[in-house]
């Protein structure tokens, strides 16, 4: 059995985020800090592991792997979830 | 206005083979993942079932390894569109741990080693419909996988086989999992083309 | 809006390896960018099934013309076309510039240190080449990660002999070294990036981008080394989202 990808970490950063969410947010999010009520890590959004090896896109904190947002997205929709209490659908015209 | 490349193709289905509409075949066995891996120890590793009343069944790898054996022959599905055709498995049909709880439930929750979980109908997880499985291709299931144990449900899309299976609890109601929070499919039938919200 | 689709048309294409072409695309009404920043760029085929990818900008702003280095990803679903295939005059769209982080002002002079595992030189070639278009005399320290020479991007520009206007290149290959190399293959070490870097007292920012197991332990390198958290910027490509 052959797997397609490498031994290697299976995530990429936040900087993977900054054409997504530029559909949704008018400013650029990847250089914000961000401070983990988590882990109490400060790391920019830029550096949040994102798993883009999935039916979305999955960002967690790269100090505790703590979920910290999912975006999916079809060709009319959006899905975002910003905490895990409830995905925002936003419908695109 | 739409601009088009010329010469460019993606990944089509192959029009020989029957599969799902909007799915390509593939030979290999991508690995997906919303997040790290969990590195389990079968030592400490449990299986768990929970009815709707609280009551709970736990099987150690022990256990689990003790029970009739079956090796599911199958085609999977994968929301991303890929599907792999005439998989080889071996594990424990649901049926075989539902026989040990008393439930009148009509869903269940799977949940895992990390924080994935998945919905589907009870029903869905009984009938030969469903196993437990540690092995692919003969061979023990590697953690990229879900190894030890995962969750196969091959009717379904593939994001409801939850890999790192730890336990399903029975419920009354249906209880969005991890994706399906998001926007996927409550119940997900790659017939149907459920990939989404009101698909 | 740097959430929006622009048209682009492939004006040029040259060969940077044997698995990498650079393009170089007429996009009406760019907005400019900044040295490491990158685009989404979008297919369509003719039924209208789409596919997209991000790809690092490899050379500073330069009016409506941007650049991209494109590695052929083995069984990969856009990459192929784009080295392969695309010809002048075709069409795609890009989504851009993106990203505000991973980004070198050229108005700093502080030292940088740019740490580049395979096609991570992409991103910041577009900062060497936005300093030397500046005329900056900013320190500059490259140390360059490779497998083999057949996979240098850049090599008119990135040459094996030392600069001396404030530019030095490193090169660590990692499986097979040309014979003028005396270094043996092997990976990056903390030593090596002491040696050909640039010392923390200095304060350099130091930028990171390559595959992800490249960044992590060479940005782990640099905070062992002291350089301040902070400092350091990185930038992980991994392979395509989904599929092979």
């Amino acid at each position: 059995m052959t797997t397609a990808h490498p031994p290697q970490p299976r995530y990429v950063d936040g900087n993977a985020l900054a054409g997504p969410l530029a559909e949704i947010f008018a400013a650029d999010l990847t250089p914000a800090l961000r401070r983990c009520a988590h882990c109490h890590t400060v790391s920019a959004v830029a550096e949040l592991h994102v798993y883009t090896h999935c039916p979305g896109l999955v960002a967690r904190c790269p100090g505790c792997e703590t979920l910290v947002l999912r975006l999916v997205r079809t060709d009319h929709t959006i899905w975002l979830d910003l905490g895990a209490t409830g995905c925002i659908q936003l419908d695109l015209t | 206005m739409s601009v088009f490349s010329r010469g460019f193709r993606g990944r089509r289905a192959d029009s020989d083979t029957h599969l799902p509409p909007g799915q390509y075949l593939t030979e290999d066995f991508p690995v997906l993942t919303a997040g790290p891996t969990p590195r389990v120890d079968t030592d400490t590793w449990t299986f768990t079932l929970t009815t709707e009343t609280g009551r709970s069944q736990s099987w150690t790898w022990k256990d689990f390894l003790a029970l009739p054996q079956e090796h599911p022959h199958t085609d999977i599905h994968c929301v991303t569109r890929w599907s792999k055709l005439a998989t080889d498995w071996t594990g424990v049909a649901l049926d075989t741990f539902l026989d040990k709880v008393d439930t009148a439930a009509d869903y269940a929750l799977a949940y895992c080693y990390g924080d994935y979980t998945t919905n589907l109908p009870l029903e869905d997880l009984r009938h030969g419909q469903a196993w437990i499985v540690h092995e692919f291709d003969s061979h023990p299931l590697p953690p990229e996988h879900g190894g030890p144990a995962r969750l196969l449900v091959p009717h379904l899309y593939l994001w409801k086989s939850a890999k790192w299976i730890r336990g399903v609890r029975l419920l009354d109601h249906d209880e969005p999992g991890f994706w399906e929070q998001a926007g996927y499919h409550d119940y997900g039938d790659p017939w149907r083309e459920q990939r989404y919200w009101g698909d | 809006m740097a959430g929006h689709w622009r048209p682009a048309t492939l004006l040029d294409h040259r060969r940077e390896a044997a698995t990498a072409r650079t393009l170089v695309l007429h996009v009406a009404g760019w907005p400019g960018h900044q040295p490491g920043q990158h685009v989404d760029l979008r297919l369509t085929a003719e039924d209208g099934y789409t596919a997209q990818r991000s790809y690092s900008l490899a050379a500073p702003t330069s009016g409506d013309t941007i650049e991209l280095t494109v590695q052929r990803v083995p069984d990969g679903e856009v990459s192929p076309y784009l080295v392969d295939v695309a010809d002048i005059g075709d069409r795609s769209e890009v989504r851009g510039p993106l990203g505000g982080w991973f980004i070198w002002n050229t108005d700093q002079t502080t030292p940088v240190m740019l740490l580049a595992g395979g096609a991570g030189i992409v991103p910041l070639m577009a900062m060497v080449r936005a300093r030397r278009d500046q005329h900056s005399t900013t320190l500059f320290r490259v140390l360059y990660s490779l497998r083999c020479p057949q996979e240098r991007y850049y090599t008119d520009e990135l040459g094996h002999h030392p600069h001396d206007d404030g530019l030095e290149v490193f090169f660590a290959y990692t499986r097979h070294a040309p014979p003028s190399q005396p270094r043996p293959p092997g990976r990056l070490t903390p030593a090596e990036i002491a040696t050909h870097g640039l010392p923390p007292d200095l304060a350099p920012t130091c930028f990171v981008c390559g595959p992800t197991g490249f960044v992590e332990s060479t940005a782990d390198a640099l905070l062992a080394l002291g350089h301040h958290p902070r400092a350091v910027k990185t930038e992980r490509f991994g392979p395509s989202k989904g599929s092979p």
